[in-house]
């Protein structure tokens, strides 16, 4: 899968969590990296523990057509384009399990397209 | 302010006969002197072409039923709102336009014939809103009836649930024509508040609509999406969602997934139906009814 790069993904401070959105830049080698893969109509893994304080970079794939990640939580989203990666860094502040969606409609099913951030201690 | 109204607080400003809501609680206004007595019926998520044995088996007769109630009403409204998801999405273009076709032919036998259709994104995201152009017109309008200001505005053509500046810009042009205590009526499919981001109900621009909508001080909103009945306040703009016509929802946020309320054969076709909204003459105020279909 050829890697592209968008710049319309801005540097996010939000006010929970320190988030940041990118299709460029290098991991460092301590951050924890998780893989996201969103099909119609689900996204693989739906479940991901992270620990509250950890950077983590999400890294966000489609196998198919676009499709929308939005976490409000942590004031998160990005589009996720077919034959790109998309970078989320984010830095939990907060214990607690959270849900992020589908926001690109995508068709029928889109509307249980999602999936939980558990954050732990 | 931005709030929910609960059920109770909604009814305690009921007034005999029926629910009434001051939709300009922090502006009241005379309302013009043009305005007149009237009512009118908004239908939604009608989702014609869905199947789903658990959340309505009776989804190839849901929608003529509720023709033929709305047709039973004693007295029948001046025209009628559909506020989107007409049909049931689809992949296949060819099936997009039979639901629409058939959708068509089934409301064609309300005995009202002026009806205003606005998209929903199972209408509209899959091909911005191609289709739906063919079979019911353009997407966003505006008109005015009985001194009140009529604005569908499209917030699914876009399939990232976005209004985009160019409607944006056609409503700050609409509005200039408009009086600032003049009722103005927006009609819509999803929230243009954030009601629940995670399960999609929010429109991404949403906001900027609000905020143009602001300076006019007799604004109320009626939507569609959530299948559901809600009323929240943005300052002091009202927002009122309708129940579905094929299923219904979980309140926001009530648990962990959105998924359709399952049917209860014990109370057939529960949780649907349609709104009856009455507009008195030199008053704010909507009178609105909430009618079953069964």
């Amino acid at each position: 899968m050829r890697i592209g790069f968008t710049t319309s993904l801005a540097l996010i401070a939000a006010v929970a969590a320190a988030v940041a959105y990118s299709t460029a830049a290098p991991r460092a080698a301590t951050e924890r990296v998780v893989q996201l893969t969103a099909s119609r109509f689900t996204y693989a893994p739906d479940k991901v523990t992270l620990k509250v304080g950890e950077p983590v970079v999400l890294e966000l794939r489609t196998s198919d057509r676009k499709h929308g990640f939005k976490l409000p939580a942590f004031d998160v989203r990005a589009d996720v384009e077919p034959d790109q990666v998309v970078q989320v860094r984010i830095v939990p502040d907060k214990v607690g399990t959270f849900s992020f969606a589908c926001d690109q409609f995508c068709g029928s099913g889109h509307e249980e397209m999602d999936g939980t951030i558990v954050v732990t201690e | 302010m931005h709030g929910e109204i609960d059920r109770r607080d909604f009814l305690k400003l009921a007034g005999l006969g029926g629910v009434v809501f001051a939709s300009g609680l922090g502006h009241m206004q005379p309302a013009d002197a043009a305005q007149q007595d009237f009512f009118f019926v908004q239908l939604s998520d009608t989702h014609w072409g869905f199947k789903g044995p658990a959340a309505n088996p009776e989804a190839d007769h849901t929608l003529q039923k509720a023709v033929a109630a709305v047709n039973s009403l004693a007295k029948q409204p001046e025209f009628i709102v559909f506020t989107g998801d007409l049909t049931h999405t689809t992949d296949d273009d060819q099936e997009r336009r039979r639901r629409m076709a058939q959708f068509r032919e089934i409301v064609s036998e309300l005995k009202v014939k002026t009806l205003r259709f606005m998209p929903g994104e199972h209408d509209a995201s899959l091909d911005e809103g191609k289709a739906f152009q063919e079979f019911f017109g353009a997407t966003h309008y505006s008109f005015d009836h009985k001194g009140v200001h009529f604005i569908a505005i499209d917030n699914v053509s876009d399939p990232q649930g976005a209004i985009g500046k160019a409607q944006l810009d056609w409503l700050r042009a609409d509005l200039k024509q408009i009086n600032q205590t003049q009722p103005i009526v927006v009609l819509t499919h999803r929230p243009l508040f954030d009601l629940q981001p995670d399960w999609d109900w929010a429109t991404r621009d949403g906001k900027e609509a609000i905020d143009i909508l602001m300076p006019y001080q007799n604004v109320t909103v009626f939507y569609g999406h959530i299948h559901q009945e809600h009323h929240q306040m943005t300052g002091h703009i009202a927002h009122h969602a309708a129940k579905s016509l094929i299923f219904p929802l979980p309140a926001p946020g009530s648990q962990p997934k959105r998924a359709p309320i399952p049917w209860d054969a014990s109370q057939p076709f529960k949780g649907l139906g349609f709104r009856q909204i009455d507009a008195k003459a030199n008053s704010t105020s909507y009178s609105l009814t909430e009618k079953p279909i069964a």
